[in-house]
């Protein structure tokens, strides 16, 4: 809903939300490491491989519910259970301020 | 891989993998600052302008921290932007690569510098306040108007729509206050604050008796900081650092001695913590005359005291021993004489009643001594300061 970093309200994730990671969130990939990293203030996070393929597709025009359904195919999975998954992942990481939408 | 893996994996980086090079650099780019704040962690002994490495040479070390594989720079003083070749810093580092956060006084920059900042590539601003209380802030600081100028700091940041962190080190003189200095940090726009109790270290140490908070004040300001974490969930990130004297155990300082930061000081010593020069026997580099990489992974210093091996007991056989790798070296030194013993803040340490003894002494007196301001040739008056 919101689109600068000082957000003064909560961001509610639907399936309908369009995700994106601000832009001093940065999403990076270390090959010394052989992993991903998400890069923010004061922070490093270690997104696992689910994690890192959502985050991939949070582009501020894909909806939630189009993310999941490429995972639900890419890994063979029920859409409810990757929707529901999905929409919690990204509101923890809207309350920790790696996503906005 | 059929099942979405449970997401509470992504969390914060502590795997072993990090170890093979630092996460975080913290460049201590000078020692000056306009503030006097008494609680400062830069050492007692501060170097002076004519020692600073120069702007190649901190360039280069950005260059060295990316290719090491560094993650993120702390620009740090002292005050940063008392450099002027700041801008120069920044821009070599964002090219390289690097997550580039700026922890500031706010009190020196101006708005055109933070945009040019910000159009090179720095990614974040840290903007530490003493009190929201003018005449407390300016007690705090030795400094007058502070308060004014971080507000209109503030307004650049949101109106650049920059990511901000409010960081508010707590003490005795302004724990009362967190309530309204949570609120500051909502109506400055931050969207994260550092709520930190006070480590007791370097100008904080000697000027401990001044400084802590009585055990009763931490526990309310815990239960602040949870009622406000719930209240501004989505809107503001909490950090609560609590104070050790008050803890059974200790921290993880640094995450590991030589395992996730790195710190090279203004005159180019690289250190695992900005506390370690104050342990004697450890042997400091400097970047004039070796590489940051050759430092990390074979500098006495930090090998001195990086995994387990240096430990004896009760850290040797404590369970938690690569947990928390027995607190603190720095603070184990400063309280016990021994760099190798336990550090007081452990329930374990035979010196932990003593330590809690100390704060609260010290936290009950009703009449604190005053301040020790930071400032060069300070800590040897040891005197009031006007």
């Amino acid at each position: 809903m919101t689109t600068t970093t000082a957000q003064r309200t909560r961001t509610i994730i639907t399936e309908a939300s369009l995700p994106a990671l601000p832009n001093h969130i940065k999403l990076r990939h270390d090959a010394g490491r052989g992993r991903w990293h998400v890069l923010a203030p004061e922070r490093v996070f270690e997104p696992d491989e689910i994690a890192v393929e959502i985050l991939k597709r949070c582009d501020g025009a894909t909806p939630v519910s189009a993310i999941a359904g490429v995972l639900s195919k890419e890994y063979n999975a029920p859409l409810s259970d990757i929707l529901a998954d999905t929409i919690s992942m990204l509101q923890e990481l809207a309350d920790k301020g790696v996503v906005k939408a | 891989m059929n099942e979405i893996a449970p997401f509470e994996q992504f969390s914060e980086a502590t795997a072993d993998s990090c170890a093979r090079a630092p996460i975080g650099l913290l460049a201590e780019l000078t020692h000056r600052c306009p503030l006097q704040c008494p609680y400062c962690s830069n050492p007692l002994e501060l170097d002076r302008v004519n020692q600073e490495l120069t702007t190649a040479e901190w360039q280069d070390v950005m260059r060295q921290a990316a290719d090491l594989g560094i993650l993120q720079i702390h620009l740090s003083g002292g005050e940063p932007t008392v450099r002027k070749d700041l801008e120069q810093i920044v821009e070599v580092a964002a090219k390289a690569g690097l997550y580039t956060n700026l922890i500031t006084a706010g009190v020196t920059l101006t708005r055109d510098r933070l945009k040019a900042l910000q159009d090179l590539g720095l990614d974040h601003v840290q903007l530490s306040i003493q009190d929201v209380d003018d005449a407390n802030a300016e007690k705090i600081s030795a400094y007058k108007g502070g308060l004014e100028k971080k507000r209109e700091l503030g307004k650049w940041v949101r109106e650049f729509s920059m990511p901000l962190t409010v960081n508010a080190p707590i003490h005795r003189h302004n724990i009362e206050n967190l309530p309204n200095i949570i609120n500051f940090a909502v109506e400055l726009g931050a969207d994260r604050i550092e709520v930190a109790n006070i480590q007791y270290y370097a100008w904080a140490l000697k000027n401990r008796a001044s400084l802590m908070p009585t055990r009763a004040q931490v526990l309310r300001s815990a239960e602040i900081v949870e009622e406000a974490k719930e209240r501004l969930k989505g809107v503001l990130v909490f950090d609560f650092v609590v104070p050790d004297y008050y803890a059974k155990t200790p921290k993880p300082c640094m995450g590991g001695w030589g395992k996730g930061i790195i710190n090279v000081t203004p005159q180019g010593r690289v250190l695992p913590c900005h506390a370690s020069e104050q342990i004697p026997g450890l042997e400091f580099d400097n970047v004039k005359s070796k590489r940051l990489a050759d430092i990390w992974l074979n500098g006495q210093a930090f090998n001195k005291y990086r995994g387990t091996s240096w430990m004896k007991e009760p850290c040797k056989s404590c369970p938690k021993a690569e947990l928390d790798f027995g607190g603190c070296r720095c603070q184990a030194m400063a309280f016990t004489g021994d760099a190798t013993n336990t550090d007081p803040a452990c329930k374990f340490s035979p010196h932990h009643a003593e330590f809690v003894a100390a704060a609260e002494r010290e936290s009950a007196n009703p009449n604190p001594p005053a301040f020790v301001y930071r400032r060069l040739g300070g800590a040897k008056s040891g005197a009031e300061t006007e």
